[in-house]
């Protein structure tokens, strides 16, 4: 079977759970970005974790399907519409052939997931069906869909569903204007004046329109860094490095200035320097956050973060029980 | 130059390692991280995600569900003190020439739509800067500095295999050359940049700081995989790999991109080893040296 796009939406791609291992050539590892609930969406419709799913921003597509099928929708709060009457979201939702999936108006965060009974079931790119765009690998034909793209979708569970048909309010994820974020510091914080760190760990800062998949960029009271002499190959500013890897995660503030999270779809490596890392727990956060959104820095250790990430993969487990 | 006598470890979150041989970069701190990131790879061990080598650091990505943190760092830290402790540090890799169309029409033209407000001199082209904040008469004579000595392809990455290569002669005499003011936001698909004391090639269209010089008809990146030099992987190069420009005027540029549109081009390449005392203690003779084995291939 497969589903016809009637209109794209603003950026929507394939993404499944990442692709990993090519990094070292500069090839992100991409994947949805809140990884959580496209789990949700899958595991709603009897997929399984590695099923690819279409990540939607802020705009949903129109979508035709050619078969019975059932889907789900996870992520941000919108209003999801079959043949244009308002539908459950956290839900599964039974389509029959010729029904068309659309959307209402965002109510908050910006990434949302729809996950279908066999996943989106593009050819897979070095292990993976997420998009990279820039590389143009993964995903449909290695872009965003388009109008009149036709998306193969693979075989589903049937009639083998799980019993988890909605998904309980305590399992859902909260869409909040304000966030704490654990990071761990590190990396080139040493390089940060003691404003600069104060400034980074204690205070406010708001997310700036200027957020995709690569990076989201914040405002506030600026984290400067030290005026040193510049290592050879780093290049002038206080805030350059010699060009190195970068971690995913890894928060850096070019000319001090305004923090920027490096997420799925970043460039692996350059030469600014980075003041920590976000933990893995809380890199799905991003993909929840709306422009506007106040998020504090909360420095962990690498314990903490263990503990955190673990509590996590519980929180998953359930999810797939 | 001498190195940190150990390197600087620190935690990229959960899930990353950083190895900091040396701050600044140098072909010694080079050499050492990329003899660990061979060595570490050797060892194969479980979760470890991916091992990305750069100019004077290292990054590894790791799953800490499977290995344990402190086993990776000591591990990590045991290769770093086998590497220094070795008597002959030697890299197996291969010398691969590129032609380059220096000057051309193409970046002249996305350099002209960067001036005012990108550019430190918003009059006259990237390659009169270069040349100017380097001492040097003229574009021509950059040119040749750029072309006449073997780089070293010392990092990969940023976007899909884009290379960072640095010059294989003496610090007094590599070029370095500042970056854009504020980034282009556009720049040609593999044009050939500076920026700092690296070259780039871009292997993408998108946006870019470093001083363009010239473009290439070469691709970098396939990831259709329809050249033969592609066959095994989408991605040209590899850390360790020493790029020789050859200059090349309008009309040999229209012949390679015929042959790379025919899906028959195939860069001229040559097996060599590269050892780093030698490259350190005689760098005009040993890169003659190098050089040579392109000739006989």
């Amino acid at each position: 079977m497969s589903l016809e796009i009637l209109t794209p939406g603003l950026a929507t791609t394939v993404q499944d759970r990442g692709r990993f291992g090519y990094y070292r050539f500069g090839i992100p590892q991409g994947g949805a970005m809140d990884q959580y609930s496209a789990a949700l969406a899958n595991r709603l419709v009897g997929n399984t974790a590695d099923d690819a799913v279409l990540e939607c921003t802020y705009m949903g597509p129109s979508i035709k399907t050619d078969a019975d099928t059932v889907v789900a929708v996870t992520g941000a709060p919108i209003d999801v519409k079959v043949n244009g009457e308002v539908v459950e979201q956290y839900s599964r939702i039974t389509l029959s052939a010729g029904d068309e999936l659309s959307f209402g108006v965002l109510k908050g965060g910006s990434k949302f997931f729809i996950a279908v009974a066999g996943g989106i079931d593009v050819p897979e790119a070095l292990g993976s069906r997420s998009t990279y765009p820039i590389g143009k690998i993964g995903g449909f034909e290695g872009r965003g869909v388009q109008a009149g793209d036709v998306l193969p979708v693979g075989a589903g569970a049937g009639s083998n569903l799980p019993q988890l048909d909605t998904v309980p309010e305590e399992l859902r994820p909260e869409f909040s204007r304000e966030m704490r974020v654990r990071v761990m510091m590190g990396l080139y914080d040493h390089k940060l004046t003691e404003e600069g760190i104060k400034n980074f760990t204690e205070e406010e800062w708001t997310l700036t329109p200027v957020a995709d998949r690569m990076g989201l960029r914040f405002d506030g009271p600026g984290a400067p860094w030290k005026d040193e002499e510049q290592p050879f190959g780093a290049g002038q500013d206080p805030s350059n490095i010699t060009d190195a890897g970068y971690a995913v995660g890894s928060i850096q503030i070019p000319g001090g200035k305004q923090p920027i999270v490096l997420h799925c779809d970043a460039v692996s490596g350059g030469g600014y320097a980075q003041a920590g890392t976000v933990i893995s727990a809380d890199m799905d956060l991003f993909g929840r956050m709306a422009p506007g959104t106040k998020v504090r820095f909360v420095p962990v250790t690498m314990e903490e973060a263990l503990a955190a990430r673990a509590e996590r993969q519980a929180l998953l487990a359930r999810v797939w029980s | 130059m001498t190195l940190p006598e150990k390197a600087r470890y620190s935690w990229g979150g959960d899930e990353f390692l950083l190895v900091e041989i040396a701050p600044d970069m140098s072909l010694e701190a080079n050499f050492v991280a990329n003899s660990i990131a061979t060595g570490l790879e050797a060892q194969a061990l479980d979760g470890i995600v991916d091992i990305c080598p750069a100019n004077a650091s290292l990054l590894v990505r790791f799953n800490p569900d499977v290995l344990d943190h402190g086993v990776l760092k000591s591990t990590v830290e045991q290769l770093e003190a086998d590497v220094r402790q070795a008597t002959v540090q030697e890299l197996q890799t291969r010398v691969i020439e590129v032609p380059v169309w220096y000057n051309d029409p193409y970046t002249t033209e996305t350099g002209e739509r960067f001036r005012k407000g990108y550019h430190q001199q918003p009059e006259g082209t990237d390659l009169d800067y270069a040349a100017a904040v380097n001492g040097l008469a003229n574009a021509e004579e950059f040119i040749q500095r750029h072309h006449e000595t073997p780089w070293l392809v010392s990092m990969v990455g940023f976007v899909a295999g884009l290379p960072f290569l640095f010059q294989l002669t003496p610090r007094e005499r590599q070029l370095e050359v500042p970056k854009y003011l504020s980034p282009r936001t556009d720049t040609p698909p593999l044009t050939i940049g500076i920026g700092g004391c690296f070259t780039a090639h871009y292997s993408v269209r998108g946006a870019g700081g470093y001083q363009m010089l010239g473009i290439t008809p070469t691709p970098i990146y396939d990831p259709t995989q329809s050249l033969p030099d592609f066959e095994d992987f989408m991605v040209l190069f590899r850390t360790g790999d020493i790029v020789k420009y050859r200059p090349v005027d309008e009309a040999e540029y229209r012949e390679i991109e015929a042959e790379v549109a025919a899906g028959t081009y195939k860069y001229k390449q040559a097996p060599v080893t590269f050892t780093l005392a030698e490259a350190l203690e005689d760098p005009d003779g040993y890169n003659s040296t190098l050089l040579e084995a392109l000739n006989v291939a």
